[in-house]
Formats: C-alpha cells, structure tokens, sequence
C-alpha cells in the first residue's frame, strides 16, 4: 500500500491548476484526497503528478446567490453538513454529508472531490440528482455548467472534460412546500451506500404530489434517476398505499449490481425499502 | 495487607501509547537501515517456471534479491510446533520463499532489499515471474474429496492430521430419546490488531550477534524457532518485542518473513527492517476459525444432554502455522462438553490443506469454536423439546458441589460456581420480564429475541507436562524475576509479553500488594530475551494465572529473605517478625519496625547481614501450575431485527463473568469489553471470503467489516469470584472469555427473535442479506 513515486504540484487558483492540467497530461487534481490517495496505495491510480488545489480560496465556502445555494467544489462534507443555509433549505444534503464515513473523512474529503469522483457507493450523488444540482466546471475555454442528471455516466465515469476543474455546484433553493431528506443502509466496513436514497417533493395545497425527485446511489454501477417512482407519484394525494406501490419501482433505472456483500436481488429489495422509507419521511 | 489488589489502577502504560510514545517495532530507526519487500504470490496455486529479477537488481537503491531458490540451501524450513499426538500429521516443508510452487495468494515469491521502504515497493514490480497456474481448493470439505487439486505430495488427500477423542458411540445416540443434527459453518477471521507486524534485524559480525525486533507474543519462541531456522545458535540471538499493538493470536507463529529479514541482515551485514501493511496483513498474517462442523446432540426428553458429537475439519490453509494443530484439536475437543454434566463425548477433526492464508489462534484458539457449536446445539435441542433455552442449562450445568469437575475428554475443571453465574445475569437482565414483552411485541409485528451462553473456559495454559503429553513443542511454565534496588524500588521481569492487556498495572498492583510499595515504584519489564532469562509468553489466558503466580512465588522469597534481614535489624527472630504496609514490626511491640526501603538498603550495603544471607534483594521463580484453570460465566444478548432489511440491532449485552480473584476491575472489564466486541464481529460482520480461485475477496478494510463503536450499546457487566484453588493468587483468565461467549450468544438471540418463521440457522456473519434471506425463505417454509 505504497504509491508509486509521482510529482506534487500546489496550484493557488483554478486558473493556475488548469494550466498544470493543460501541459501535463498525467497530472491529476487533490482535494481532500480522499478517494485518490486510497486508489495509488492500492496502486490502482497511478498519476504521474499530483495537482494539489486545496489550498485555492475561491473554491471554499457556501453562500446564497439569488434562488441559489452555492457551494464551493472544496467545502468539506463537515462543513456542509453543519451550514445552516444547508440545513435550512437542503435538509438532504445536510443528512447526506453528515453521514459520510467518519469524522477524519468528513473533515478532509469535499464535495467537488465526491461528485467528481463518482464512486457508485457515493453518497453525495443521489443528493445531487434530487435537487436538481447543477455543476460549475472550468476549462481552458472558460465556464461551463452541467446538470448533476447528465453527469454520472458509470462507476467513477462522468461528464467532466479531461483537464477540467469542477469549482462549484448550486442548487435552486426548493420551494417552501418542497421536501426533502436522505435515508442510507451504509456499508459496515466502509461506510459507503449499500444504497442511498435522496428524495425532494413538492405537495400542493390540496395534498396532491406536484414535484418529485427521487436520486439512487449505492446499487448500481452510478448513481441514478428513479423516474418511474417519481411519474407514480406526482399527481397523486400521499398516502402509505401510494408510497408502497411507487417504491416498488425504485430499482427499474438503473443498472443494479451485485457484490460480496450485498446481491442484485437484495440491493433491488433495498432501493425498494429505503424508497419508501425515504418517501414516508417527506410525504407522511 | 495493603488494598492494591481488586482496585481499579489506571493502565500506566497507556499514557505512552496515547501520546505516541510507544516504542513499537517499526519504531525502531538504526543507522544505515535498509528495507524488505516481498513480492507475494497472486495465484493460490502454481508452478513457478522461472523468474527474472535482473530488472529489479538494476533499479535504484537496491541493494539485492533473493528469490527461493538463493535460500533453499542457506535457510531451514518454517517449522510446525505443535504436533498432537496420534494425529499422523504431516509436515511438509514450508520455505520462506518459495522454490518450485506458491500455495496461496501471499506465498512470498522474491525478496528485495532497498535504501528505501519506496525503492523495495518499487522493485518488486521490476521482477517478472513465470507461474503455471494450477487448479486451486479453498474450502477444506471439497479439498478431501477425490481428485481435489494437492498441495503437497506429503499429504495425497490434502489431509494434515486426523486427531479423535471421546468417548460416545453409536448406540448412545441410537437409544436415544432426542437426537439433533446439524452442520455448521464457523467463518474464517482475519486478526487485524491495530499494529501490522513488523521485524527488524540488525547483526553484529565482530561479536556474531544477531538482534531481532519483532511484533511477537512470545519473543523466546520467536528466539528458540528462528535459531533454529537460521542456524544461529541462541545465545547470540536477541529477541526484543517491546510495545506491540495487539496480537489477539497473530503474533505467537513464527513467519517466513521475520526470518527473512534476520537472513538478509546478516547476509548483508546491515539493519534491514520490514513492515506488513495492512494489505499484507490480510494476505500472510494468520487467520483464525473456518470450520466444517457435522454436529449430534442427543438428550432426554425432559431436557437432560446425554450426549455431543462433534465431526470438524478444519481448514489450516496453505502451511501448518506454528501453533496450528493445536488449535482445532487440544483446545477445541477437550473442552466440547463445556460447563455440562455430559457423559458422553465424541470429536474428531480433521485439518485440511487448503490453497488459502495458514490458519492459527485467534483470540480464544478452539474454544470459541467449541463453545459456538456448543450454545447452537443446546438451542437447537431446547427448540426440539419445547423447552426454554435456559431452563435446558440450568438442568445441566455442573453443579458448584461437583468441583473438580471430570470431564469425558480427560480435563480436571478446578472450581466454578455456574449456577452463581447463570442467576446473577438472568437478574441483570431480567429474563423472564424480556421474554413477556417479547411475546408482546411479536403481537405487534417486531421482532426481538434474547440469546443465553453458559461457557467454561481453559485458561492459564500450564502445566508443562500436558504440553508435553498434548504435543506442544515447549514448556507452559513461566519466569519471573524481582529485584529490589537499594532504595526499595522494585523491577519486575517477567516471561509473559503482555502485548496491550495491561499487566505492567497489574503485576505492579502484586507487586505492590505483597511487598507494601508504591504502585508508582515497580517497573514491569517484559519483551526482551536478553533482559529476562526464560519465558513462554502471552497466549491463551496464560500471563496472570501463571506468569502472575511466577511472580508471587518470587515476591515470597524476596519477602521471605527480607523478614530474615529485618529481623536482623530489629534483634529478634524470624518467626517473631510481622510484615505490613511496607513496614516489619517485632511481634507485640509496634514501636520496633523497619521500612522495606530500610531493609532493601542493608540488604545491599550488606554492612551487617544475618549468617549465611546473602547480599541483595532479588528473587527469581520458575513457575509451572498443577493444572489449566477455567473462566466461566453467562452472557445474555438482546436484539432486535429488521425483518424488511435483515437489519440486526443490539439492545442490550450482559455479561457476568468468573475469573478467580479480580486484581483490577477495570483492566478486567475491559478485557470483557473488546472480547465481547471481537466475538460480536464474528457473529455479524467479519468474515473473509475467498472466490474460486483462492482470491480473497474481502481483503481490504473497505470490504472486511471490523466492529465498530458504534455499533454497539453499553454493556453491561459483572463478575463473579470463585478463585482458583490451586494458584497463589487464586486467578484465572479473562483475555478471552468475551471472544469464547459473545459468538453464539448473538446468534442464538437472533435466531430466537425469528423464531416465529422457523429459522434454524443463518451462516455467519448474519450479513442484512443472509438474515433477509432466511427470513424469505423461512417463512416459505413455515
Ligand atoms: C474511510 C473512508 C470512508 C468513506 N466513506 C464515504 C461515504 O460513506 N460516503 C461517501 O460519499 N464517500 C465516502 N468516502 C469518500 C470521501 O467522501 C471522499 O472524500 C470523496 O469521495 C472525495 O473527495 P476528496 O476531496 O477527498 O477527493 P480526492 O480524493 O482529492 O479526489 C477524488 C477525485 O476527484 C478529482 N477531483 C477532486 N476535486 C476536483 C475538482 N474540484 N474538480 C475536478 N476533479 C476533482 C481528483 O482528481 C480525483 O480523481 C470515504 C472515504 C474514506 C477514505
């Protein structure tokens, strides 16, 4: 469990990391490192150079801009669990990021790091597909913004461009009858989603489902869209049958998987169990 | 006498360990230090056609490579010390590094010696290496049957010993009222103490010297089995095993690669140092349990055992590790009829080879196996008679007027008072008022459930002479030496390697007790050949009952010389001198007395010494008990399961447990603590898997779940205190005793709790999913 021998670079603004990125094609960026620093001891990742960008301000910190909450792609999951613009208006995400590992990983590993990561056993992701998350992503052809829906493509595979540097990640402040939160079963060495599932519901006045966003993570090969919950939930008035019957399908988009530890058949019982326990937090 | 013993005592070597100060092997920086790696197999079985490490030999910063064929001639073969008798077991050779064929994923291939720890990785990637991959076999059941692959031409049937015991036949269990059969599958474990082993070896040409830092349990054994591999004779070997974080069994054997440090150091003639990490550890380091067992029970109808039946095999991986054979054999069979009134006992084991990491103790070493197998089959028989589990135990379990208690497997249990045990927990937990609210919330639609384990123990692994007689390749007796320094300060050197139990508070606690000093002025050394005479180490409940007897036996003899010069001083006679708090007083006139620092001073100036006493204050004693003594108890477990998810949750753990005399309860609880913790890990989460090909799956701490804080309630504990008759402090042990319980007794709480779908039995560890499954498939059934 020792890394082959690799360059460490500090870059102290995006700009200055994109640069490194650009004329050294081996060069990989460090955040929290870690889920990088995990794969070279195993030797699983081996970059040539290591692109440190955590020291770089402009990509800390959690503020509100318009209908936004914007979160800065290096903000630890500590402090995002702990802000209280997150745990006001993304009780969710709060939830998510507070659950992550342990308290050591909490205080290094951030957001940009998870999402781009894309570990399939993350949890951020379903948080992200639930509100509707949208990416910033700089380049050396400047800004860029991508839709946390288009982004996790496979197991640590994602829409970010080679070179690029995510630098935050907004998400629209829900609407006050809009709900949300996050159940996990989490895995008991690593921590990490057996399944995750993230929910965010808009009731109308009348109690019948006007929105519903229902993000997966943990069974299958990427974090995904239960679109065939949400279509039976919306338009329909909240109640346990509801729930039940809607959660059925909460393993049907995406690819699940199997492992040592959990079976397809098990994890697709448990995107069931933990759909409805998450829908039963937010509707009942 | 002062109170010292039975005090809670802060564990005064824990402030060096939570500031970082310890002083472990890989601590251990000398100048001109070189660094091992080891390139390991990654095939579980295979011919090694050829390797070429000419690459790596270039690269920079190495210094050299070995590979098995450079060492066959120059090294002795890692040997097996525990050789049950009547067992024909085979012994084929197990090479540091491997000459024709690798027998596991880890099988160390090539060995390079580097400047750096970085450079010796680095190299191993250089060397490219021919295998012819040859069909594997990791389950040790498939591993007998015909045409299985073999692992050595010594052992055709891949079988390494067959060892039987008992008593009961055919026709016992044929005229039976009850008969329950069963098989079960105790898991294979992986260690995981918190430090990795490690080893450094420095040699001295002028002198022929050879030091070996070690993470060892048992630094004489690591002396006496590494003179022998290496040729090196032992009074030029120095083992020293300073602070070492953890054993829990893994660090009693004696590993390829330890030696093979030591070789290169003195090939070299440089420090060369080697530390696992923790991928490592899971490949090479020993493992533990993995068990077959084909169970009968056979018992009247009104819930009295007449009868066990134990069929094992056992699976010792690739090579018999040091203390292998012994485990599943000697201290899994003798105790099989447990804390019962059984009269007839039958077990017979076999140890297979298999293409898998060598198995050997862990933390309980056979007698959690025959505890688990034990508690299952009492439920299984209670559920079979419609009897309550604990009524079933209270009907035989040794009565306390029954001691010493003969078993059917030839042991002499010393003292117990079981039912003590038993009724102290049931209060603590409130059995009956459990078992009402269980049936009402079972109305409700949840399900809890309650397990009961009675467990007896063998402790203070002793005497020398069944060593002898049960084929452990050394003595059990113990060392320990006292001496007294001219200002009554007292260092104590004992020959136990107490490796994170807390003995150095605990024997200053004897120490303190017997002589009327300060806990604050004894010194407990341990961990060095060269500082302490003789010993066999730190394993099997061993270091109080007998390395804590050793040193009673000593502090007798200083106390006893010291009176002699105190009554000297005091002008009266021997038999007229009393001995309190530290002081000698002349019997009936207190007003006369002289301190122990008084009497230690004199004793050195040696100005005026009584005739024929000799000069200083020091004391040594060779101690070997009359016989094993046994920890018993009851545990009780209450838990709640998820039946959507399989989700186990732990309400509630009583433990109640009997180790002789308490010398510190806290050190005691906490021994209670962490074995409940790791017994509760097997039951749960640990569990190492390999696939088809001998590749370990679940070889990483991402994949293999230790337990975590977290997971747990408070326990709540208590002890019982039947003292052992026949030790001076009237001890026995309890490193292991939570371990030995805490298995079945979680597992028969949760197969209780799903009772009402008609579970029987759930594979360890009862994953979410195999609980689910059980459930699924239970309820089909039902
Ligand atoms: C013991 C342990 C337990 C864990 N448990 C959990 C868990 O329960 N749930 C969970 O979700 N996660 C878990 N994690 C992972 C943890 O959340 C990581 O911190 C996180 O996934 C990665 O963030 P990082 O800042 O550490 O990224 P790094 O490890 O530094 O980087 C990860 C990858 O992302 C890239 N990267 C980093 N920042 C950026 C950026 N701004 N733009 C573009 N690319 C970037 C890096 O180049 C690298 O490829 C665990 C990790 C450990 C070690």
């Amino acid at each position: 469990m020792i890394p082959q021998a690799f360059a460490y670079r500090r870059a102290n603004s995006v700009a200055e990391a994109i640069a490194i990125l650009q004329e050294d094609s081996g060069a990989k960026l460090l955040a929290g490192g870690h889920s990088l620093l995990p794969l070279m001891k195993m030797r699983l990742a081996n970059p040539g150079t290591l692109v440190d960008i955590s020291g770089v301000k402009e990509l800390r910190g959690i503020q509100r801009v318009g209908d936004e909450i914007v979160i800065g792609a290096l903000t630890t999951h500590a402090d995002v669990a702990k802000h209280p613009l997150i745990r006001t208006h993304l009780p969710a995400l709060a939830e998510a990021a507070a659950r992550i590992g342990d308290l050591q990983v909490r205080n290094r590993g951030t957001i940009g790091g998870n999402l781009a990561h894309a570990d399939p056993s993350s949890d951020l992701p379903a948080v992200a597909l639930a509100y509707d998350a949208r990416l910033t992503v700089m380049g050396p052809a400047g800004r860029d913004v991508l839709a946390a829906e288009d982004f996790f493509l496979g197991p640590m595979v994602t829409a970010l461009p080679d070179g690029q540097v995510i630098s935050s990640v907004a998400v629209p402040v829900p609407a006050s009858n809009t709900r949300s939160a996050y159940v996990k079963c989490p895995h008991p060495a690593s921590g990490y989603a057996v399944v995750g599932v993230a929910a965010t519901v808009t009731v109308a006045a009348d109690g019948t489902v006007e929105h519903a966003r229902i993000g997966v993570t943990g069974a299958a090969d990427c974090a995904y869209r239960a679109y065939q919950v949400e279509e039976a939930l919306v338009g329909q008035t909240a109640s346990l049958e509801i729930i039940r019957q809607a959660a059925q399908y909460a393993a049907e988009d995406g690819s699940i998987g199997s492992d040592v530890y959990a079976s397809e058949e098990y994890r697709r019982h448990l995107c069931c169990v933990y759909t409805e326990r998450v829908l039963r937090k937010v509707l009942l | 006498m002062s109170t010292v013993f039975g005090q809670v005592v802060k564990r005064r070597e824990d402030p060096r360990f939570i500031t970082g100060r310890g002083q472990y092997t890989d601590d251990v920086q000398l100048p001109g230090m070189l660094y091992a790696a080891i390139l390991r197999s990654p095939h579980a079985h295979a011919r090694i056609i050829g390797i070429d490490v000419e690459a790596a030999k270039r690269a920079p910063g190495v210094v050299a490579v070995y590979t098995g064929r450079d060492l066959a001639e120059r090294m002795g073969s890692v040997p097996t010390a525990w050789i049950p008798p009547e067992s024909d077991l085979k012994t084929p050779p197990h090479r540091a590094l491997a000459v024709d064929k690798v027998r596991y994923v880890g099988d160390g291939v090539a060995m390079v010696i580097a400047d750096t720890r970085y450079a010796a990785r680095d190299a191993l990637d250089l060397i490219s290496v021919q295998y012819e991959v040859l069909p594997a076999v990791v389950n040790q059941v498939e591993a007998m049957e015909n045409g299985a692959p073999v692992l050595h031409a010594e052992a055709p049937d891949n079988v390494a010993f067959h060892w039987q015991i008992g008593n009961a036949t055919d026709e016992v269990f044929a005229q039976a009222e009850v008969v329950v059969r069963h098989t079960i599958r105790q898991q294979r474990l992986v260690p995981n103490p918190m430090e990795p082993r490690a080893s450094v070896a420095q040699y001295n040409p002028a002198t022929g010297e050879l030091t070996v830092w070690v993470t060892s349990q048992n630094p004489h054994i690591h002396r006496f089995v590494l003179s022998g591999i290496l040729g090196i004779p032992e009074h030029r070997l120095r083992v020293v095993a300073t602070d070492v974080g953890g054993g829990f069994g893994a660090k009693i054997a004696v590993y390829p690669d330890e030696a093979l440090v030591a070789f290169a150091a003195m090939d070299l003639g440089r420090p060369v140092k080697w530390t696992e990490d923790r991928r490592e550890h899971f490949l090479v380091t020993t493992h533990g349990r993995d068990h077959v067992e084909e169970l009968e029970l056979a018992g009247t109808r009104d819930g009295r055992i007449q009868a066990i039946r134990v069929r094992a095999y056992a699976n010792m991986g690739a090579y018999l590790s040091t203390a292998a054979p012994g485990v599943p054999t000697i201290l899994f069979g003798l105790i099989v009829p447990g804390p019962y009134t059984i009269p007839y006992v039958g077990v017979d084991v076999y140890g297979v080879f298999t293409n898998t990491t060598p198995t050997d103790a862990y933390r309980g070493a056979g007698r959690p196996e025959a505890t688990y197998l034990l508690e299952r089959m009492v439920d299984l028989y209670a559920r079979e008679i419609r009897m309550d589990p604990v009524e079933v135990r209270r009907r035989n379990l040794i009565p306390a007027d029954e001691f010493p208690y003969h078993t059917p497997t030839g042991l002499e249990y010393d003292s117990g008072n079981y039912h003590l045990a038993l009724s102290r927990a049931l209060d603590m937990a409130d059995y009956d008022g459990f078992r009402r609210k269980q049936q009402e919330l079972r109305a409700q639609g949840r399900h809890v459930g309650v397990g009961v384990t009675t467990y007896v123990e063998i402790c203070g692994l002793g005497p020398s002479q069944v060593a002898g007689a049960v084929g452990f390749q050394g003595g059990l007796w113990e060392s320990s030496t006292v001496r007294v320094h001219p200002t009554g300060k007292v260092t104590v050197f004992t020959g136990s390697s107490p490796h994170g139990q807390g003995e150095e508070t605990t024997f200053a606690q004897i120490v303190a007790d017997k002589l009327g000093v300060l806990v604050e002025d004894v010194e407990v050394v341990h961990g060095d050949t060269a500082r302490i005479s003789m010993g066999w180490g730190t394993y099997g409940s061993r270091t109080t009952p007998v390395a804590g007897s050793a040193l009673a036996v000593a502090l007798d003899r200083v106390l006893e010389k010291a009176r002699r010069i105190a009554a000297h001083m005091l002008e009266v006679s021997a038999e007229d001198v009393e001995c309190e708090d530290g002081r000698f007083y002349a019997k009936g006139a207190k007003s006369r007395s002289v301190s122990f620092q008084d009497v230690a001073l004199q004793a050195h100036l040696a100005w005026n010494l009584p005739q024929g006493v000799e000069p200083s204050l020091e004391a040594q004693a060779f101690y070997d008990p009359a016989n094993f003594t046994y920890s018993f108890g009851t545990h009780i477990c209450m838990v709640e399961v998820d039946t959507d998810t399989g989700d186990v949750r732990i309400d509630r753990y009583i433990a109640v447990d009997d180790c002789g005399r308490v010398i510190n309860p806290m050190i005691a609880e906490g021994q209670v603590h962490g074995g409940i913790v790791q017994g509760i890990g097997q039951a749960l989460w640990e569990g190492a898997v390999y696939d088809e090909q001998g590749q370990l799956v679940t070889g990483t701490l991402m994949d293999y779940a230790m337990p975590k804080a977290r997971f747990f309630p408070n326990f709540e504990t208590a002890f019982t205190e039947t003292p052992s008759p026949h030790n001076p402090l009237g001890v026995k042990g309890i490193g292991e005793t939570g371990t030995i319980a805490a298995t079945p007794t979680v597992v028969n709480a949760v197969l209780d709790a799903l009772a009402p779908f008609g579970v029987r039995e759930i594979q360890m560890p009862l994953t979410p999913e195999r609980v689910w499954r059980s459930i699924q498939e239970g309820g089909q059934r039902s």
